[in-house]
């Protein structure tokens, strides 16, 4: 019976296979390549998610170590100055684009389901297309490498330095198209995952009994949406600029390139939230479990959130206090600016006030937590200061902003998701990551890190502009900078040490018989940790029913007739079995990566041929029509439900 | 193409033979899907959220259309001569006379194309009707009929741009052309996708496939094709009325 209140299907195997335009039946494999290619699980997107992360992070973290040997010392001639332009052109990009944002994408597709009590996400195939049409896309960015050279205008591309006349190559180009599709990944993602936070909630679950970290991926993904396709206009007047001859940025035809900045700042000021806040969400599930107390203010915690998610469409323009843009707008973007900073300061105290008085365990999760605590607040701090446009006007463009960004996004949203993947490694992959590796591994951070970007406050304030691609021995900057290539490769070398945690602690676990780490293995609040790990293929069992914040706290934990909070139960007594008998799932299928496949090679068609155009919108047409042919028999689709008389048929 | 027509019907027959005894069986709701938290259907959320995320790409590209036009026009009247050399001199001397781009434009003849793309709406909600009440007939004629005028609109937009291009408004050689053809042709670009989704509509229609129990489907496209028609309202109002 229990299955009949099960909205969700299962392949059961005795679906009729249909093959629409003939070619992919739903796959039916259940191990292998074939399963991840097809996969359509919110888990294993979010886990392929993870891994391209790390596999562009190489890449970014490879071209950072080769900025750092180039001005390690003064007079280097390690890269050429074309090439460096490249590097740190493309180390921008890939951390921002394919770094960053797509593990905020990973936790949010792996937790955000689980913390709701979801089967899955509003649209298991979208979710697909979603990420191979962002790993197809960074794959196509990077290709430029191999063809003519990536792109050199910094990350940023400021108009006219992307113009064809300054940048010849075609790297500009593939920056453009290459993040273009890898924004349709964003898009789609991001319509998914709020459709799935607004509407996929466990029963009882009001928005205001929602983990912090769907919070904040809410409010991460309506950054996603919204700002997503001011970039797409902007990438798309600057390649019809290179590809087709148009004028937009053209000032010899009368075109202001401000243009530019002010499009490419109206997204990309969201765009540093968006990579922030979903590691605020994390900190803000890792502090509570290991002060042993319940987040402090959390609807405070929600609305500074979703304040800093309104408030950063108004600050844009601190990006462009040097560009020209006139008295008033400078002194209404200095006050904007600094309001942002007080939902952020919000955060930062409910985080310690959270500890305050908690019995707190410094484990390596908690750790990196208030690391990103610490951290962040330098960056911030020497963020909001630039609000005044004066201190603003002395350090832009200098090591200075290069520092307060890292300290940010480094110190900040990476350090918080290494946390989150020390917290919630047992439940994705059934084992537990060795503390000790990890204990060192922080600290080893820590100091690279600190070491590493620490000293370029000072080279910033002493005049090192960034982007310069050597320095004479007589500017006196020798010193830091050696300082922060150590630090850089102490940094480098730490960071890869999850992967070897990971194997090892795997090992580990698989020379002592896999032993089972149990459901709830941090004693922790929400509803992530009352299924078994790993997390089985169909979530939870049945649907769980919420009453409170951090529901499965509660029932672990109740006051006696003293009023004295007693645990009543252990998390492995109160979780789900993790029986999947008879509940449904979304079946697998290959039109996602077929079509997220089409679309590069449209791009490389605008770029090189208009001819590779046409069997890439055939591919792209065909794709669509075959998925929406696809016998529906999971939840993406509005007849999802259309099969499930045989699936009821056979279980029962 | 029958291949292709062939297994569609194979599927679509599939979905439909199965939805014959799904709903006595299942005892949920009828349509549209399961118990969802705000009591919108998923499909319609995300709909909705996709128009919202046009908002700001329609925002963004007639912010920069009324950036360059502006842009172009106080060029050419300071009497910028790359600005002047970019447009024939005939009409050059026109628009810097008028102040505005103006001249080039036929407003009666866009006013019309406007009107029948603005009446698609009507003929759209129509079939949403018609479909709701199972009524196949009016269903084919009402989503054939915004299909139609749809394209009417579209053909008008490609006589337009001839025109033009005849009088020498080039994509490359103006600021003010690759603002104007930018905008206006990523309308027409969201148009032809809403007819591409009507047309398959219509296939569907005409296999017997559309009936109340899809009438949701018809609603999202309706919505789709609404939007673009407001924007349209703007687009109109921006790039032709206001001089």
């Amino acid at each position: 019976m229990a299955m009949m209140e099960e909205p969700l299907a299962l392949p059961s195997g005795t679906v009729a296979r249909s093959r629409p335009l003939g070619a992919f039946s739903r796959p039916r494999e259940t191990s292998g390549l074939v399963t991840w290619l097809t996969t359509v699980d919110h888990k294993k997107i979010g886990i392929m998610y993870g891994a391209a992360a790390l596999f562009f992070l190489i890449i970014g973290g490879i071209a950072a170590l080769m900025i750092r040997v180039q001005l390690a010392v003064p007079d280097s001639e390690f890269l050429s100055a074309e090439f460096y332009n490249q590097v740190f052109t493309m180390h921008g990009t890939v951390m921002v684009f394919l770094v960053v944002m797509p593990i905020g994408a990973a936790f949010a597709n792996y937790l955000m389901p689980l913390q709701v009590g979801a089967r899955d996400v509003a649209f298991p195939r979208i979710n697909a297309f979603s990420f191979w049409v962002f790993f197809f896309g960074g794959l196509m960015l990077n290709t430029s490498w191999f063809l003519g050279g990536g792109a050199d205008g910094g990350w940023f591309n400021y108009a006219p330095n992307n113009g064809i006349a300054f940048s010849p190559s075609n790297g500009i180009d593939f920056w453009n198209i290459g993040l273009f599709i890898a924004g349709i990944g964003s898009l789609t993602g991001s319509v998914n995952l709020i459709t799935t936070v607004l509407n996929m909630r466990a029963p009882g679950m009001s928005l205001m009994k929602t983990p912090v970290f769907t919070w904040m991926t809410l409010v991460t993904q309506f950054l996603l949406l919204l700002a997503i396709p001011v970039l797409t206009v902007a990438q798309i007047l600057l390649a019809s600029d290179r590809l087709f001859g148009a004028n937009f940025f053209n000032v010899e035809q009368g075109a202001d390139p401000l243009l530019w900045q002010h499009l490419f700042w109206i997204f990309g000021h969201p765009e540093v939230y968006l990579m922030i806040l979903p590691a605020f969400g994390i900190v803000s599930e890792i502090i509570p479990t290991f002060s042993r107390k319940p987040i402090f203010g959390y609807p405070f915690m929600v609305f500074s959130g979703i304040a800093i998610g309104f408030m950063g469409w108004g600050v844009w323009a601190h990006h462009m206090f040097v560009s020209g843009i006139g008295p008033l707008s400078v002194a209404a973007f200095t006050v904007a600016t600094m309001f942002i900073a007080v939902p952020t300061g919000v955060k930062i105290l409910n985080w310690l006030a959270t500890m305050w008085g908690g019995k707190i365990i410094l484990n390596t999760a908690m750790l990196f937590s208030i690391a990103l605590v610490i951290q962040f607040t330098v960056g911030g701090l020497s963020g909001v200061s630039h609000a005044m446009a004066a201190h603003d006007t002395q350090q832009t463009d200098t090591y200075y902003i290069v520092a307060h960004f890292h300290y940010v996004l480094f110190g900040g949203a990476f350090f918080g998701f290494i946390g989150g993947m020390y917290f919630w490694w047992p439940k994705a992959f059934g084992y537990m990551l060795s503390e000790r590796i990890g204990k060192l591994q922080f600290w080893l951070m820590v100091i690279g890190f600190n070491l590493t970007f620490g000293p370029m406050h000072i080279l910033g304030l002493q005049g090192m502009p960034r982007r310069m691609q050597t320095y004479s021995d007589a500017h006196g900057f020798n010193f830091w900078n050696m300082a922060a290539t150590i630090g850089s490769f102490i940094l480098g070398f730490s960071t890869l040490m999850i992967l070897l945690n990971a194997f090892v602690s795997y090992r580990k676990w698989v020379a002592a018989d896999r032993p089972n780490v149990g459901a709830d293995p941090w004693d922790a609040r929400t509803l992530e940790w009352s299924i078994q790990s790993p997390a089985p293929d169909h979530n939870f069992d049945h649907d769980p029913v919420v009453t409170s914040l951090d529901d499965f706290w509660h029932r672990k934990y109740q006051k006696d007739e003293n009023g004295v909070l007693r645990r009543v139960a252990t998390g492995d007594e109160l979780a789900q079995p993790g029986n999947g008998e008879g509940v449904h799932l979304p079946a697998p299928s290959y039109w996602p990566i077929v079509l997220a496949g089409s679309i590069p090679i449209i791009g490389y068609g605008v770029i090189y041929s208009l001819w590779l155009v046409i069997p890439g919108a055939v591919l792209m047409m065909a794709s669509i029509y075959g998925w929406a042919l696809e016998p529906a028999d999971d939840l993406d689709i509005d007849d999802h439900h259309d099969d499930h008389a045989k699936e009821l048929e056979t279980v029962s | 193409m029958t291949d292709i027509a062939d297994s569609a019907t194979d599927v679509v027959d599939d979905v439909a033979s199965a939805d014959d005894h799904a709903p006595a069986d299942h005892g949920h709701d009828d349509h549209g899907g399961h118990h969802t938290s705000l009591g919108l259907s998923n499909m319609k959320l995300a709909m909705w959220l996709f128009l919202g995320s046009e908002c700001l790409l329609f925002g963004a590209l007639i912010s920069t259309f009324l950036l360059s036009k502006a842009r172009f026009i106080t060029e050419l009247v300071a009497g910028n001569p790359r600005v002047i050399e970019s447009i024939p001199a005939g009409l050059a001397e026109e628009f810097i006379e008028a102040g505005t781009v103006e001249p080039i434009y036929d407003i009666p003849f866009t006013s019309g194309s406007s009107f029948i793309l603005l009446m698609s709406s009507l003929t759209m909600v129509l079939a949403h009707k018609a479909v709701s009440e199972d009524d196949d007939l009016q269903t084919k004629i009402w989503l054939g009929a915004t299909a139609l005028l749809g394209s009417t609109f579209m053909a008008g937009q490609v006589y337009e741009f001839t025109v033009f291009y005849r009088e020498g408004i080039e994509y490359g050689t103006s600021l003010y052309g690759s603002a104007f053809y930018t905008l206006t042709g990523f309308h027409g670009a969201h148009v032809t996708g809403g007819i591409l989704m009507l047309l398959s509509l219509l296939v569907l229609a005409f296999r017997g496939k559309l009936k109340s129990n899809r009438a949701e489907t018809v609603e999202l496209v309706g919505l789709y094709w609404h939007f673009v028609d407001i924007v349209w309202v703007l687009i109109f109002t921006i790039v032709y009325l206001i001089p």
